[in-house]
């Protein structure tokens, strides 16, 4: 009898994946935060790395080839962000939901990317032929991207479509006020400069009027040299730089060294979800962004 | 401003007329009607006085319309510039179909597969001669041994991949080799992977490098080291790729966990003959892993190899069987493994032979044949013998890498290859990478071969990667 008990158990412990929750790879902790807010406890969420990760060069680790395995859908940037790991991560987990179809779900494909080079080649450094896979920053293009993970979440899902058509409206709701309130609050910051460490800030930067003069990689993906932060010593002095922005990822040295030499201040920005300790999600990112900017206003 | 031009004119017509009248009217003129004429003129004066400053200020009203008009245009274009902007926050989500490659028919290379080349060239200086290089207890198969003294294009290979469908994913890699002076093309690997099995499972048909132990499934252009380990060299012959298929499943786990099982024909080395209807080696293995908080990661696993065999490189017939164990721990700084940190890796293998040993053929044909130096004499071949690896990388930044590896063989005590000598060598290694696809690599090794011989040995190696993003293997 115990053992008949034990092996009805252990059908039904392999029946119920049709009823469970659905299983949400995320590439980058902002989309994760992302499908937190359209679907709470509704679905679990693996995050796949964290703002203290240099996305473009994770490796296709054991763990995140067994997250992936038991994926149902998969969310990342697209736009080749991942394209040194994730293509392994899908191949190797040999999880069909996810390797094509409605359980692959790259954000770049729901949006207009911006810097789409004309021309591509290596010795331009790191280019991404689909655009600037750092969008992350523009709030109206991370509703664009809420409305499809929605309507992602519905088609997988369809029996909490009710939960995520309330919550994307609730999620809409409150980011929308919140732009406002971010938009009024960096008007101040309107038609400033910055040095950037990598090209990571072209959305948010359009967003809020600034523009960039400067980035201290000589190429994107090329490591900052001394001869090349020493070339951008002139740029920076010249007015109205606000600062020098750097992810909460990368290396302060090059920054530093260029805020010593200049004395325009280095700031390091989360850039994206848990990237400090007020970016608990995706309101905080933007909050904490915004106020570390308007700090270095003067 | 016609408008304005139009008003004057109106304006100034009846006054050019009033001031011509007293002229016509000269002859007949009397005092009084010239004081009249005057009076009139007076007053018509002042009418067009007032005329002209009724024309002043229709003039500056004009000009105020017009100062209006302009505003009004400005509030317009800005109007239009405020609503192109909210246009352009609406195009952010426009679908990327617009944007994306031009219509299949357009172009007859959309669908071409994904190039990748890989080159690679290297300078080898060694102390000892390599055409006389032995090793104690193992013999020598084509492309393992110290390498070439001097200048030589190492290891040049092209790969195409690309989905065939929506169920088959396939990849073909053609090498350029140059062994002992037979250079050709060969196809390294040309499989087929399925896409759509369910529940983990994945099927691999074609030519391709078995999964067992850790390196022998990646490519040579990813090692850390210049050379396959002693035991890579002895027991694979580099590396060991035949025809077969493979099953494979990932358990749907919170840690990693593989396992699978290959059938490959048997013709290459350490196998040979094509035995038991061309299936003459099976394989098993299991790789698992995971990740110790966010800055250890590790991968391990253990396999075996068993092969019917008849007349293979080193001179062998009958049944082997070869054990593999792998083990690799990554520590980097907040996982960060490009940017630092360190890699430690081992293997370990038990080589169990149960069958003869004749002289090849090749070597009594083929006088450079480095099997030359082996036992002329047919006998038992039975045993073990076992070889390993340990390799530790410190990775300092992006750009910089430093390593060290201890190989070791443990040579047969009794056998054709009976020695009491066990063979062992130290490298070092130091990188520069340039960016993802380049990298120079200057290495140093110590190796003992034999009791009497040592070889110490400088090369200088470039490797480079041009055309597709390969994703690599962890």
């Amino acid at each position: 009898m115990n053992k008949f008990a034990f092996f009805t158990l252990l059908l039904f412990t392999f029946a119920a994946p049709s009823a469970h929750a659905l299983n949400v790879f995320a590439c980058e902790p902002e989309w994760g935060a992302l499908v937190h807010e359209l679907a709470g406890d509704a679905v679990t969420v693996d995050v796949g790395t964290t703002a203290l990760q240099d996305v473009h060069v994770i490796e296709a680790k054991p763990s995140l080839i067994a997250k992936v395995r038991r994926a149902d859908l998969v969310i990342c940037s697209g736009a080749d962000l991942e394209i040194g790991w994730l293509p392994q991560l899908i191949r190797q987990a040999g999880n069909s939901k996810v390797a094509s179809g409605p359980g692959y779900f790259m954000a770049a494909e729901q949006i207009v990317t911006l810097e789409k080079p004309s021309k591509l080649d290596r010795s331009e450094g790191d280019v991404h032929p689909q655009g600037n896979p750092h969008f992350q920053l523009d709030p109206y293009r991370v509703l664009a991207v809420a409305k499809a993970v929605d309507a992602r979440l519905i088609e997988l899902d369809p029996g909490k479509a009710a939960v995520y058509q309330q919550r994307l409206a609730d999620f809409s709701t409150r980011w929308q006020a919140a732009i406002k309130v971010w938009e009024t609050r960096a008007a101040p910051l309107k038609g400033r400069k910055v040095v950037v460490h990598h090209g990571s800030w072209i959305y948010l930067l359009q967003w809020l009027g600034m523009t960039e003069i400067g980035a201290l990689e000589p190429k994107p993906g090329v490591p900052p040299t001394s001869a090349h932060l020493a070339s951008l010593i002139d740029i920076t002095k010249s007015g109205n730089t606000l600062a020098i922005l750097r992810a909460a990822y990368q290396d302060p040295k090059p920054g530093d060294w260029l805020s010593e030499h200049t004395g325009v201040p280095a700031i390091t920005l989360p850039f994206t979800v848990g990237g400090d300790d007020k970016a608990k999600d995706l309101f905080g990112l933007f909050d904490s962004t915004i106020d570390k900017l308007l700090a270095v206003v003067k | 401003m016609k408008k304005s031009l139009f008003a004057l004119c109106v304006v100034t017509a009846p006054i050019a007329c009033v001031l011509s009248a007293p002229v016509m009217a000269a002859d007949t003129s009397t005092a009084a009607q010239l004081q009249a004429l005057d009076a009139r003129i007076r007053a018509l004066e002042v009418e067009g006085q007032k005329l002209r400053e009724q024309t002043a200020s229709a003039l500056a009203a004009a000009d105020a319309a017009r100062v209006e008009l302009e505003k009004m245009k400005a509030a317009q274009q800005s109007e239009q510039a405020s609503t192109q902007q909210s246009a352009a926050l609406a195009n952010v989500s426009a679908p990327a179909e617009s944007s994306g490659p031009s219509a299949g028919g357009a172009n007859g290379n959309a669908f071409n597969p994904a190039i990748a080349v890989i080159m690679n060239g290297l300078y080898g200086h060694h102390s000892l001669n390599p055409d006389h290089y032995v090793r104690a207890g193992f013999p020598l198969v084509d492309g393992t041994g110290p390498g070439k003294q001097g200048l030589s294009l190492g290891e040049s290979e092209i790969s195409f991949a690309a989905n065939i469908d929506d169920k088959f994913y396939g990849q073909l890699t053609l090498s350029y080799d140059d062994d002992n002076g037979k250079i050709g093309t060969s196809i390294e690997e040309a499989y087929i992977d399925t896409l759509t099995l369910p529940d983990g499972f994945n099927v691999r048909a074609g030519r391709f490098y078995s999964n067992i132990g850790y390196l022998n499934s990646h490519h040579t252009h990813t090692d850390n080291f210049v050379d396959r380990p002693l035991a890579y060299q002895a027991f694979l012959g580099n590396q060991y790729g035949d025809d077969g298929a493979q099953v494979r499943w990932v358990a749907p786990l919170d840690f990693f966990l593989e396992l699978g099982g290959e059938i490959f024909r048997g013709e290459s080395f350490p196998t040979a003959g094509a035995n038991q209807g061309g299936i003459g080696t099976h394989t098993l293995f299991a790789h698992a892993g995971g990740d110790v908080g966010t800055d250890n990661s590790w991968l391990a696993g253990v396999s075996v190899l068993k092969a019917k065999t008849s007349l293979a490189d080193d001179g062998f017939s009958g049944d082997n069987t070869l054990y593999v164990a792998d083990a690799t721990w990554k520590w980097a700084p907040n996982g960060n493994t490009k940017d630092g940190g360190v890699t430690v890796r081992g293997e370990y293998f038990l080589d169990r032979r149960d069958g003869t040993y004749a002289l090849p053929l090749a070597a009594t044909l083929d006088l450079s044949n480095p099997l030359m130096n082996q036992p002329a004499l047919s006998q038992p071949w039975l045993g073990d013998r076992r070889g390993g690896y340990v390799e530790a990388v410190y990775r300092l930044n992006r750009v910089w890498d430093l390593g060290y590896r201890f190989d070791k063989l443990w040579a047969p005590s009794s056998g054709p290859f009976a020695n009491d000598f066990d063979p062992v060598r130290h490298s070092l290694e130091l990188t520069w990478r340039n960016s993802e696809f380049s990298f120079f690599r200057l290495q140093y090794s110590h190796d003992d071969p034999t009791r009497n011989s040592t070889d110490n040995a400088i090369y200088l190696q470039y490797d480079v990667s041009l055309g597709a993003h390969g994703a690599h293997k962890f």
